[in-house]
């Protein structure tokens, strides 16, 4: 067993570290959250020179093939710098079903251009009625004249307004919440039929809400078997969770360490109020919940590999409903701690807490993920 | 990153295993499992039997006749000794006073008393609590005076754990009251024998026998019974303190426990169904389960660091204690809520290993049954002893977060 990153690891966080310092301050992801785009152009430039943007894709497609442990290391920079830009979305989810999933030709042609930083992508995986369950598909896609149709909409859809491709699921066959029956589309941003509704998230990044009218489809835009791309998806899905949950480790980590640094230098009744007792403990408990969160994050991403579906999803359900609750603890706590410095737009907690929240209330929150970790296998003795 | 064991960490779970099934008495693996009552004689054999196989103190360095496991093989070890029904190990003799003899003790010490520990020779207990010195611990007031070739005690120890069993108890004394109270504290190591030692039982809330007022009245100790030197005690109490707190996470226990909690919450009956099924108690479980599964990575994280380091438990042994003394209350608590109104039954000789319910009680009153309520109540006792859960947490705040 080993819990440390390797040199590798380590040397990428380092420099994503000093680019955030340098490059990606407070006050600059601040303007770039307010921006018609909402991230930074020459961020994602500075990805692709990185190899961030190809990180976990094989080798014979310009990829480095990393690990899960890979994108753990860098999420939690994400996390750290409160970065914007459509990682997530584009490289993991997305670049993690084309890899996983696509034909040869798909692949070939994808997966090198979003490593060079040239392509983004969202998935459009939920719908409106269906909460949390990817399995809800009203989305329907009728097989017609050697192409396909989609029609329906999808809610929700994380980093949609600058991505050029969409991962669309529909329906091909059966009733709206059948496993089987699902299937998966590359959808041009620009195909005829498609409209998105855009909006600013919470947490400063983008997302949309899809129509798709009679969007008429190519056949080799089926990604995956038709009718069975559920277990794809899900795969894709548990690997974003765990790159949240790492994403929430980093936040964890810098709000407390911003909410130590209040305690010690924040001075009421003549003394910092680092010096009360109730403080004390109440960080003390922070810092528990990320050493709990560090563990949970870890057992996490070294699951993502892991080719028992069951095995795989119960840890990365557990992981993601603990997070949930810990960073909840610690995003609150944080606010509470920093008084009503912590209400504040101008400082980051806030913007720390506000993304905890949000990381929370993506691809299915705390009660959702406890849910699916105690009725899987396992609860009996 | 890396959590899977490596072939040579597989083939040693293999062989503990395999020494567990072969070497286990039934009857202890049964108290155990039923949580019936250890005697001091179930504890010792077992502790005889570790030592025939030469795993009598598996993290002791080999040159004191330990096994020199890594972290990883202790973890290993204590996982599988708990799920086979293997009773614990004496943590005041093993993981106690054995560590300080280690670190501070001088030659004639370490070859006197080592090998006593891990042949399961000597019981130690601890001397450490006073009426008057719960946290504040450095206030304590038994005194022990210099007298030409032995020390001359006096004072009283209490919240002893099974010192009705033991030979030996180390204490910490005051020898001086001159400096702040920590300079004046010594570690002395006195025989139970000696004349003015006594013992009276404390009875605690499940009803049971387990701690003990100890008292001292102008007992001589020998001056080669001393630990290190003179009014350094308080060093060698932190550093003993730390590896305790280590050991309080008990992971090992913790999933037994679990896995028992499970058993019993598919076996009791709700509704006509299994009470695991019933979501609201299912979710119960899973997150005490979630803090387990976090517990056990950090364990290893923290223990591991400090294997590579090579230094003592540090002031992260305090996360430890503090979230493994939560999660076997809450297991104890989850497990006595499953029992529903058969928690209420206080039979005391229902927990000797060869009671059986009477009709009508059988009926209703499972054979795991009688220890739930009084290990739930006896279970409190993991937050507030090593150091309160209060008292953990001012340690973070000064040594991890010098605040």
């Amino acid at each position: 067993m080993d819990f440390r990153y390797s040199e590798e690891q380590l040397a990428l966080q380092d420099t994503l570290q000093r680019f955030v310092s340098r490059d990606y301050d407070f006050e600059r992801r601040r303007a770039l959250a307010r921006s018609p785009l909402g991230f930074s152009a020459e961020a994602w430039e500075r990805y692709a020179e990185l190899g961030l943007l190809a990180l976990p894709f094989p080798e014979e497609y310009g990829g480095l093939g990393g690990s899960g442990v890979d994108i753990m290391a860098v999420m939690e920079q994400v996390g750290q710098g409160l970065l914007l830009e459509p990682y997530l979305s584009t490289v993991v989810l997305c670049g993690g079903l084309i890899r996983d999933a696509a034909s040869e030709p798909v692949k070939q042609s994808i997966l090198p251009r979003i490593g060079a930083g040239k392509l983004q992508m969202a998935l459009a995986a939920y719908e409106a009625a269906g909460r949390y369950d990817l399995a809800h598909v009203a989305c329907t896609a009728v097989e017609a004249d050697g192409g396909w149709t989609l029609s329906g909409r999808k809610a929700v859809v994380l980093d949609a307004p600058s991505a050029d491709y969409f991962l669309v699921s529909a329906r091909s066959a059966g009733q709206v919440t059948d496993v089987q029956g699902v299937s998966l589309f590359l959808v041009p941003h620009d195909a005829p039929g498609v409209t998105t509704f855009p909006y600013p998230t919470q947490s400063g990044g983008r997302a949309a809400d899809l129509e798709l009218a009679q969007v008429a489809l190519h056949p080799e835009a089926v990604i995956g078997m038709p009718g069975r791309a559920l277990g794809i998806i899900e795969r894709a899905v548990d690997t974003a969770i765990a790159a949240l949950c790492a994403e929430a480790l980093g936040i964890v980590t810098a709000l407390n360490q911003a909410t130590l640094n209040y305690l010690k230098t924040r001075k009421q009744f003549g003394v910092a109020i680092g010096a009360f007792q109730a403080l004390q403990h109440r960080m003390a408990e922070m810092v528990i919940a990320a050493e709990q969160t560090r563990s949970m994050a870890i057992i996490a991403a070294v699951h993502v590999d892991v080719d028992d579906v069951a095995k795989r999803r119960r840890a990365i359900s557990g992981a993601k409903s603990y997070i949930g609750q810990a960073a909840r603890f610690v995003g609150q706590q944080a606010v509470q701690l920093h008084g009503a410095m912590g209400m504040v737009d101008d400082l980051s907690v806030s913007h720390y807490f506000k993304r905890l929240t949000m990381i929370d209330m993506s691809l299915g929150d705390a009660d959702f993920h406890l849910g699916r970790f105690s009725d899987a296998p396992g609860m009996e003795a | 990153m890396d959590l899977n064991y490596t072939p040579e960490e597989e083939s040693f779970r293999a062989d503990v295993r395999a020494f567990l099934a072969a070497e286990l008495p039934a009857e202890i693996r049964d108290k155990v499992n039923l949580g019936r009552r250890l005697r001091k004689d179930d504890l010792v054999r077992w502790q005889k039997i570790l030592h025939a196989r030469g795993w009598g103190a598996g993290m002791w360095p080999k040159r004191f006749g330990g096994a020199g496991w890594s972290v990883v093989q202790q973890h290993i070890f204590e996982e599988e000794a708990a799920a086979a029904g293997a009773p614990p190990q004496l943590p005041f003799s093993l993981r106690m006073v054995a560590p300080v003899l280690m670190a501070f003790g001088n030659g004639a010490q370490q070859s006197h008393f080592l090998p006593r520990i891990i042949s399961g020779e000597d019981w130690w207990c601890q001397g450490y609590s006073e009426p008057g010195s719960g946290s504040d611990l450095a206030s304590l007031r038994t005194s022990a005076v210099r007298r030409a070739d032995h020390y001359l005690v006096n004072g009283q120890k209490t919240w002893n754990t099974l010192g009705q069993h033991a030979d030996w108890i180390f204490c910490l004394v005051r020898t001086s009251s001159e400096a702040r109270p920590q300079q004046g504290i010594s570690f002395l190591l006195i025989d139970m024998k000696a004349p003015g030692v006594s013992v009276r039982p404390i009875i605690t809330v499940e009803g049971e026998h387990e701690i003990n007022d100890i008292f001292f009245d102008n007992v001589k100790v020998p001056v080669e019974n001393l630990v290190g030197e003179e009014n350094k005690g308080w060093t060698y109490a932190k550093f003993l303190l730390g590896h305790e707190r280590t050991n309080n996470a008990g992971i090992g226990n913790c999933k037994r426990s679990l896995k028992r909690l499970k058993k019993i919450a598919g076996a009791q009956m709700m509704n006509g169904r299994p009470l695991i099924e019933d979501s609201r108690f299912r979710e119960r479980v899973a997150e005490v389960e979630l803090e387990l599964m976090a517990l056990e990575i950090t364990n290893l994280r923290v223990l591991s660091a400090e294997a590579g380091g090579s230094r003592a438990p540090g002031p992260e042994a305090s996360i430890l204690k503090i979230k493994g003394s939560e999660i076997i209350q809450q297991l104890a608590e989850l497990q006595m809520h499953a029992l529903g109104h058969d928690a209420l039954p206080y039979i005391r000789e229902a927990l000797d290993l060869d009671w059986s319910a009477p009709p009508p009680l059988a009926e209703h009153y499972p054979e795991y049954a009688p220890p739930l309520s009084g290990q739930y109540f006896n279970q409190r006792k993991t937050t507030i002893y090593a150091g309160s859960t209060e008292v953990q947490k001012n340690i973070i705040a000064k040594l991890i977060l010098g605040l």
